[in-house]
């Protein structure tokens, strides 16, 4: 057993406090939509515009990071051993066969996971700040020139991406779960150290 | 030692030379701050902000007999008032709405109250700013037949009573009618030389109760304004700001701006700027507050102005004062008479008139929930002569505009319901002569047709002979009451299923709307992704368990 420092501290903080603030807007986004009542109305909204501002601030911060430590090329996509990947986790996984992957600094993340941080990066995030903003900022539309724009077609578009952030996130926390031990993974993504064979 | 003693002495110096000195201050502040008041507090007693005193004025010494002599006092100062009042909607009674080219006013619309004022203007007409419209012969063209004082008492005892054409009574009277009680003659002279400004008081003797009574029409408007608490109205608050109603419908010319003929329903400017020569409305809420009042804590209010009048969230109810507002009047009851022959009047565990013979059934409420819809200003009435379709409800007054009208804004509106007469033969709402000391008035004889004759000739119509009763719906506009902010709706009432602003179409409006098809596959998807990672942990567990043993 080997131990390797693959997550960075501003990298675990960025993670968490990401992790926490997306709990969060899941939460007073549904309830803004009317699936629910919990805060109320007006606080749900109060909540959820004020955690969209840190975690832009946060993202500013992240996208910064990426692009100085060069780790954005940890999402460049690769098909080498993805079918591998996905066998060892549909079948290699009950029948105790090694994974096909092997973790280092320079590769954190196993192809599948490359694909979908990078569908998170390029789609579902995009997807919700531009029609999240575009929903705060409803009151500027005519002054940018976008009366054409209708409040339902972005509104709607706002809860497709929280839908798919829920998606991600329930196939993300329990991906967390299978590493050599169930708590391996959570224990890296606290530490930065990652233990690997 | 010796250091000590110098510098304890100097202490003992300084606290004496620092009392001596505050008590020569303290004294003497006294007297610098009583001989400066009393250059401000004992001069002459605050003046009023008139610069005239009009008990001084010769002219208005008389013994008058009569409110038109009056009148030609007050000419002889303001000698163009009268030309004033002649061009005002307050005098003729009639506004051409220049977008429908329809000719309004109450002279000419009819309404779901008492119908009409053709035929009754000896009764009407005390609500009228003239002296002498008992009929349709009235000259409109006289000045000395403007009544100056209904709107410029100050002393309250000025009174225009019912079936004396636009005057008060100059003899005793009995007032109410069959009350046994005698009202004195109004004193001219008194009310002449007590003239000032418009007040709640003046506007409320007939803006609070039209129709025929207090909060019967407006639903906005009834006594409980002339001296409202913050409660009641944050602007006419009697302790706090006080608002006449002048504050609001600032007047030029004695022309009074705020009809509801034609109103403003959305104004996107800011507040209306001092010396601002740009003609605009001044009595919307934005000619002072503009169109983004919230501060940045609320700066989503803001937003909500593109679609919602201001009204809509800060009037959450109408009637919300003592008084209870009519809500309803069916004409279709009215005539019943007691075994005797007379008159009956019943009323209700609150005390107000629930039947009528002279009127039909009456319904009354409080804190009533305004009703909402897109409206644009733009209103269409239906007018005399015009037909109608009786197996529907006929809309009096139809408020028009929809969600993409950029013009339109969501408003509370009251809309008041009833019965009442339509001419079968002639298939339109019909005059109806009700008050009058003849034979064919139906508050004297409660005879249908006589009645429906006598007031549809008085249009210029011939009645059919056949009269029915058709269910009608009159929009009014709610605009004022207008709640502390914290009063306002809160954002639940709307955004929410089933909220005030269930029945409003053409706005999304967050947690009300949804595309149900959406929701399903986006649970239902999340649903199918949480069994996957379900069972796939199941089988994990199992296999582990498994090999261990």
């Amino acid at each position: 057993m080997q131990r390797i420092y693959i997550f960075k501290r501003f990298e675990r903080f960025w993670h968490w406090s990401q992790a926490m603030l997306i709990m969060f807007m899941m939460l007073t986004g549904f309830e803004i939509h009317g699936t629910y009542t919990w805060f109320g109305f007006q606080r749900a909204v109060a909540y959820h515009t004020s955690a969209a501002w840190v975690l832009i601030t946060l993202w500013i911060f992240a996208i910064f990071w990426h692009f100085t430590t060069g780790e954005w090329k940890q999402y460049k996509p690769t098909m080498e051993k993805a079918a591998a990947v996905l066998r060892y986790y549909l079948t290699g996984i009950f029948t105790n066969a090694p994974h096909p992957f092997r973790q280092s600094t320079l590769t954190k993340h196993n192809p599948l996971q490359r694909l979908a941080y990078l569908f998170v990066k390029l789609v579902i995030n995009p997807l919700i700040w531009l029609t999240g903003l575009l929903y705060l900022f409803y009151g500027s539309w005519s002054s940018w020139g976008l009366s054409w724009l209708s409040l339902e077609w972005i509104a709607m578009g706002h809860v497709i991406g929280a839908f798919l952030m829920l998606i991600f996130f329930i196939a993300h926390v329990y991906l967390a779960t299978v590493g050599h031990t169930p708590t391996a993974h959570i224990k890296a993504m606290v530490t930065g150290w990652e233990e690997i064979d | 030692m010796t250091n000590q003693r110098t510098i304890i002495g100097a202490l003992i110096a300084l606290a004496t030379g620092l009392t001596i000195l505050g008590v020569a201050h303290a004294a003497a502040e006294p007297a610098l701050s009583a001989a400066s008041t009393k250059t401000i507090n004992d001069a002459a007693p605050k003046p009023t902000s008139s610069t005239a005193d009009h008990t001084k004025f010769e002219v208005l010494q008389a013994e008058f007999k009569s409110g038109p002599e009056v009148t030609k006092a007050c000419l002889t100062c303001h000698t163009e008032a009268a030309k004033q009042v002649h061009l005002s909607k307050h005098w003729t009674w009639e506004y051409k709405n220049p977008d429908t080219g329809q000719v309004l006013g109450k002279k000419h619309v009819i309404n779901n109250f008492c119908t009409a004022v053709a035929s009754n203007e000896d009764h009407c007409s005390a609500c009228h700013i003239g002296y002498g419209w008992a009929d349709d012969k009235f000259d409109f063209t006289v000045q000395e037949n403007v009544d100056c004082l209904v709107c410029h008492d100050t002393t309250g005892a000025y009174k225009k009573l019912p079936g004396l054409a636009g005057h008060p009574n100059y003899e005793t009277m009995e007032w109410p009618p069959k009350s046994g009680r005698l009202r004195p003659p109004t004193d001219l002279k008194k009310v002449a030389q007590n003239v000032g400004q418009t007040s709640r008081k003046t506007c409320g003797a007939c803006h609070f109760r039209g129709g025929g009574g207090d909060a019967v029409k407006h639903g906005d408007l009834d006594s409980s304004l002339e001296t409202p608490q913050r409660y009641l109205d944050v602007h006419m608050d009697a302790d706090g700001l006080d608002f006449a109603c002048s504050k609001c419908h600032v007047t030029d010319a004695h022309e009074v701006p705020g009809s509801r003929y034609a109103p403003t329903t959305t104004d996107t400017n800011g507040a209306q700027m001092r010396g601002s020569k740009k003609i605009r409305n001044p009595v919307t809420c934005q000619a002072c507050h503009g169109s983004a009042p919230h501060g940045k804590a609320d700066a989503k209010l803001n937003d909500h102005t593109k679609k919602i009048a201001c009204q809509t969230c800060h009037i959450p109810a109408y009637a919300r004062g003592p008084r209870h507002a009519k809500m309803s009047w069916d004409w279709s009851t009215a005539g019943k008479l007691d075994e005797h022959g007379t008159r009956i009047k019943t009323r209700n565990s609150i005390g107000k008139v629930e039947y009528d013979s002279n009127k039909g059934h009456f319904t009354y409420d409080r804190y009533v929930i305004p009703e909402y819809q897109w409206f644009n200003g733009k209103v269409k009435y239906t007018l005399f002569g015009d037909q109608i379709d009786a197996s529907n409800v006929v809309k009096i007054n139809e408020f028009l505009g929809g969600p993409e009208d950029p013009d339109a804004r969501i408003w509370p509106v009251r809309v008041f319901r009833g019965k009442q007469m339509y001419d079968k033969g002639l298939n339109t709402l019909a005059v109806l002569h009700t008050a009058g000391n003849d034979d064919t008035a139906y508050w004297k004889n409660y005879d249908w047709d006589k009645a429906l004759a006598a007031g549809m000739k008085a249009v210029g119509a011939e009645y059919s002979g056949s009269m029915g009763f058709v269910a009608t719906e009159m929009s009014w506009p709610i605009t004022h009451m207008v709640a502390p902010k914290e009063d306002a709706l809160k954002c639940e009432q709307c955004h929410a299923k089933g909220g005030r602003l269930a029945g409003i179409d053409g706005a999304y409006i967050p947690a009300r709307d949804r595309i149900v098809a959406m929701d399903m596959a986006g649970f239902s998807l999340a649903l199918l992704a949480l069994i996957s990672v379900l069972v796939h942990g199941a089988m994990r567990i199992f296999v582990s368990s498994k090999n261990k043993d």
